[in-house]
């Protein structure tokens, strides 16, 4: 399968997001790790004004009962106020949508957005949860076999990769 | 192989008894989690949902009310139910075993036990006979081990001296009778501490405490010099008059922490205590209540990392 080029989603991506930036009073936050690399990338691109954070959803996860805590866990790091925010959520790839649920409901644990926004690169289907991405660079149909995980190197540039589950 | 009671098959952490036998990774993994759970004390909402619906149990047959209550107050902020048992108060003193009492806890579905004890070994006595599910953490064992004090001690020294290759360290006073030094010195060295200096005479200190790779001093103005981190131990009042000492002043003038003899480490040392504190005895209170001390901080970081511990085993099964 031909996977799409991962800068060229992050240059459409961004120019969705300038878009919303023009109009509405966004704060920026990423969902580590790729969403918040994605964050880190996209900041600079929106001017300083525009507020950034990021989220590591580690306990707020659903499964933890199954697969206990994660081994690298990020502090979460929201440095101004949420309450009464539009805040601009960002994620690599959108699946079952559990992920977006918990980073909504560790947001709230911040106090009440006014507005919340989802803006990821791959939209992969899969659902489980009523969920949607407002913004998407792109939508790709992969099997529940296949994950899709954005990569970075030194350099910073980002890739993807296919990784088959046996 | 030997079997270590604090690990489960897989060889992740089952119940935290000491924290002599946990390797560098577990190590790590308790202290980057806390560095998490730090700041969701600092949120409007300090709380977060993964120990909702566990009832986690505080069982202290000896009275501890700061250890008992940042063990409250930890297993609150994950959103778990707590009881908190004096059990010195109640069923012991009607004749209770230990296990009966830890058995009808379970019976009540209990899921973890903080247990705090005046015998060596009790902590371990209990992880031994629960059933699979439940999980023990040591809260103090008589003279044996007190590993969630160790474990914020160093999570202090390394948020504020961050590079541990790098560190001089002092621990100044009773180590005879502290259960947290020994595991704590093994832990700092394990984590890469370069050198560790113990300050004390010679009646509080173990026998063969060169053995575990520090420094031994008995004049606290050459121990002190160019130390990054001075640790100072609780000495326990109901020692004093005995045999290994003279008298409160004495130890005072040889062993007090004052301010003149904080001026001989380093000028950004940090000063650390594990309370409650014998002010006038073991510390001055210009250098407690002084820039250099952290000795509050350490309370704060104690609920954050008891929140990972508390995190890591409940969702080890």
């Amino acid at each position: 399968m031909q996977l799409p080029d991962a800068e060229h989603l992050v240059a459409t991506l961004a120019d969705k997001i300038r878009e919303l930036a023009a109009k509405e009073r966004i704060a920026l936050v990423g969902i580590h790790s790729g969403g918040a690399w994605l964050a880190e990338r996209l900041h600079p691109l929106l001017g300083s004004e525009v507020p950034f954070g990021t989220l590591d959803i580690s306990f707020y996860r659903d499964d933890f009962e199954q697969r206990g805590l994660h081994t690298q866990i990020k502090p979460s790091h929201i440095p101004f106020e949420v309450e009464g925010r539009h805040i601009l959520l960002i994620d690599d790839v959108l699946y079952t949508g559990r992920t977006i649920r918990g980073a909504m409901n560790e947001l709230f644990d911040y106090g009440r957005p006014a507005k919340i926004t989802l803006a990821v690169l791959v939209d992969r289907g899969g659902r489980e949860m009523p969920v949607e991405a407002q913004i998407a660079a792109a939508k790709l149909d992969l099997a529940p076999t296949q994950s899709l995980e954005l990569l970075r190197d030194e350099s910073g540039v980002f890739s993807f990769k296919l990784n088959e589950k046996k | 192989m030997t079997t270590n009671p604090q690990l489960n098959k897989n060889g992740e952490l089952q119940h935290l008894l000491s924290i002599e036998g946990l390797s560098q990774d577990i190590l790590r993994h308790i202290l980057d989690t806390a560095e998490s759970f730090a700041g969701v004390s600092e949120r409007e909402v300090k709380k977060v949902p993964l120990l909702r619906g566990k009832t986690v149990c505080n069982l202290f047959f000896e009275n501890s009310t700061r250890t008992r209550t940042t063990f409250e107050i930890a297993a609150k902020r994950l959103s778990a139910d707590v009881v908190s048992l004096n059990v010195g108060s109640s069923s012991q003193s009607k004749g209770e075993t230990i296990l009966d009492t830890v058995n009808n806890l379970a019976a009540m579905h209990a899921d973890m036990f903080v247990v705090r004890h005046s015998q060596s070994g009790a902590a371990h006595f209990i992880a031994r006979h629960v059933a699979p599910h439940i999980h023990v953490i040591n809260a103090g064992d008589g003279r044996h081990a007190h590993p969630t004090q160790g474990l914020l001690d160093i999570f202090t020294i390394r948020r504020y001296k961050p590079d541990m290759h790098n560190l001089r360290i002092a621990i100044v006073g009773d180590l005879l009778h502290s259960r947290v030094a020994r595991s704590e010195i093994h832990a700092l060295t394990t984590l890469g501490v370069p050198e560790v200096r113990v300050i004390a005479p010679k009646t509080l200190l173990p026998g063969n405490v060169e053995r575990l790779g520090v420094q031994v001093y008995h004049d606290m103005n050459q121990g002190l010099k160019n130390a990054d981190v001075v640790m100072m131990l609780r000495l326990q009042n109901e020692r004093m008059n005995g045999a290994l000492l003279s008298s409160a002043q004495e130890y005072f003038k040889c062993y007090g922490l004052t301010a003149e003899k904080l001026a001989l480490a380093k000028p950004d040392a940090i000063v650390m205590h594990p309370g409650p504190m014998n002010r006038g005895v073991e510390i001055d209170s210009a250098v407690a209540d002084g820039a250099q001390s952290v000795i509050l901080p350490q309370v704060t970081y104690g609920i954050a990392v008891r929140m990972a511990v508390m995190s890591i085993l409940a969702g080890n099964t």
